[in-house]
């Protein structure tokens, strides 16, 4: 029986990776989806046929719970709700290994319920697992309930600073290593298990209020990560090497996805770890404005159907505003209309838009946008000097030239789409307010730049009827 | 023999995450958000060890710790593989193979 349930756990671990390497492609994504759901119904079939499995009602009822959450979560999210939803899921999955971590340490102590008087030999191997896992999986749990919570506008998503952040987090991890040496010289002491549980949890909050909004794309991603993590150090706790094979595989994909996107942000990932932009060395006078004060130009959306009208090529950057106003199906309108007159109409997704890596790819996805019309930033930065029209909808850091040439602001360095190399720039925004970084933008003085105000759906709907109107 | 056990874990996990680095530095930017939710999906395998824990034996406290890592886990897994899926099934092929021509 053992060999059989070993092999099923393999050839679920194999199914995972094909599941992997299938969701790189659009084309053969669901499929990937699809074969790592079946892995997973194989390894959980053979846990339940397990010799050391033999009473079935609480997995049972845990099984129908977690179930019916699950499903009720994943019917009734809404796509701009999806950073929060990832969120979540991360910080259960982490949960879940603090929790057999904690199940696994009771189960082996021979001195709970009842003292017997044994001695308790924690294998190190194990105590060393036991207490890694407390640690990644508790911070994964809070630290993603946090993120879900600003996401979701429960918590503030401003960057949020504490007195003696840096010494008090260094502390409580000081503190988690030496409970950790504790547990593995005195293993029975309980006590001690439960503060390295409790210290793990603050940490995960603490460390994750910090972080500000426009970084949840890197919290998230890093979250992803140890969440990942956390399955592995529970396959150590186990000794099972399923665990340990799908837990190092979602823990090298956060660990891409967060590269990714402080590379998009030429920032170091301590850095958005330690919270906020502005912190970010250039510590000066926080507003360089009247620099490059000039006069901004702004349209309505008749003027702007007008200068639309005859054009031949536009690409449409879209950002969290775009998100925030749900206008991906005016968007889509948008491009339809456009199409129809002949224009060539193309998206530019900058990797760090919206809250999450692909954010704005799933929200233009709903709305039907083919996804072959969404480039990244690499792919298409070289077609804007031969672009008529740029449309910008709820974007600000990403576009700021400053970001290329004044070594005095703090986004100097970060790779941005070079929209003002378009003809003209039209920046659709509900104000003249600074972006996530805290600075103005030059670009919205630019000669080409128009700025064109308002709510991101209100104002795309607008303007479709003023084309169709033409 | 035990360390030895161990560090054919380290093994494992070690090449496990090289193959992961593999797959995934292919992954396109379109995909980030469904290859992160399914990934996540695929990291409640921790379901083995919170079924483990639930169902032993005797019911101790390990039980009741199992049965919430249960919840927790199935949630990461059942929420996880279903949004992937709903994300994924918008995704429409490029235009130029067809419904375009409307």
């Amino acid at each position: 029986m053992r060999i059989i349930i070993e092999i099923t756990y393999l050839i679920s671990s194999i199914l995972f990776i094909f599941g992997i390497k299938f969701l790189g492609s659009p084309k053969t994504a669901r499929k990937g989806n699809l074969y790592a759901a079946i892995g997973m119904l194989m390894a959980i079939v053979a846990t339940l046929v397990d010799q050391n499995v033999l009473t079935f009602e609480w997995i049972i009822i845990g099984g129908i719970v977690g179930s019916a959450i699950g499903v009720l979560l994943a019917v009734k999210t809404s796509m701009t709700g999806m950073p929060q939803m990832v969120g979540m899921l991360n910080g259960f999955g982490g949960g879940a290994s603090t929790l057999v971590a904690l199940a696994e340490y009771f189960r082996l102590n021979p001195n709970y319920p009842v003292e017997s008087g044994l001695p308790f030999n924690l294998p190190i191997d194990t105590g060393i697992a036991i207490v890694l896992s407390l640690l990644i999986g508790g911070v994964t749990f809070t630290g993603s309930m946090i993120a879900f919570g600003k996401l979701q506008g429960l918590v503030t998503g401003k960057v949020v600073k504490y007195p003696l952040q840096h010494p008090l987090n260094l502390l409580m991890i000081l503190v988690v290593l030496a409970g950790g040496v504790f547990i593995l010289l005195n293993p029975s002491n309980i006590t001690i298990v439960l503060v390295i549980t409790g210290i793990s949890l603050v940490l995960g909050v603490l460390l994750v209020l910090p972080i500000g909004g426009a970084d949840m794309p890197v919290a998230i991603s890093l979250l992803n990560s140890y969440s990942g993590l956390a399955g592995s150090t529970t396959g150590f706790v186990l000794g099972n090497n399923e665990l340990i094979i799908a837990g190092a595989l979602v823990g090298a994909s956060g660990i891409i996805l967060t590269t990714i996107m402080c590379k998009a942000m030429n920032r170091s990932l301590l850095n958005v770890v330690m919270g906020g932009w502005a912190s970010a060395g250039t510590s000066g006078p926080a507003v360089e404005s009247t620099t490059h004060k000039g006069t901004v130009k702004s349209v309505d959306a008749e003027e702007l159907a007008m200068l639309l009208d005859s054009v031949s090529s536009v690409i449409i950057v879209p950002g969290y505003g775009m998100a925030v106003g749900q206008a991906q199906h005016a968007v889509r309108d948008l491009m339809n209309v456009l199409e129809k007159k002949g224009v060539k109409v193309r998206f530019a997704i900058h990797p760090v838009a919206g809250r999450m890596p692909g954010h704005m790819n799933v929200l233009l996805a709903e709305a039907q946008v083919p996804y072959d019309k969404l480039l990244a930033m690499e792919d298409i930065n070289d077609d804007f000097p031969n672009t008529d029209v740029v449309i910008v909808i709820g974007a600000n850091d990403v576009v700021n030239p400053a970001a290329r040439h004044d070594q005095s602001s703090p986004i100097f360095g970060m790779p941005i789409l070079n929209v003002d190399y378009a003809k003209t720039v039209v920046i659709n925004k509900r104000s003249m307010n600074v972006g996530y970084a805290g600075i103005e933008n030059e670009l919205f003085f630019y000669p080409n730049a128009l700025m064109y105000f308002g709510d991101s759906k209100d104002a795309m709907s607008k303007l479709v009827s003023e084309i169709k109107a033409l | 023999m035990e360390s030895f056990l161990f560090l054919m874990h380290i093994y494992v996990f070690v090449l496990a995450i090289f193959v992961g680095f593999e797959l995934i530095t292919k992954v396109p930017p379109t995909l980030h958000t469904p290859l992160m939710s399914g990934s996540n999906a695929i990291s409640g395998i921790t379901i083995v060890g919170a079924i483990l824990s639930a169902g032993l034996e005797q019911f101790t406290i390990s039980t009741i710790l199992g049965m919430v890592a249960v919840i927790f886990a199935m949630i990461n897994v059942v929420g996880g593989f279903l949004v992937t899926d709903r994300m994924l099934k918008m995704f429409k092929k490029p235009s130029r193979t067809g419904k375009e021509s409307k």
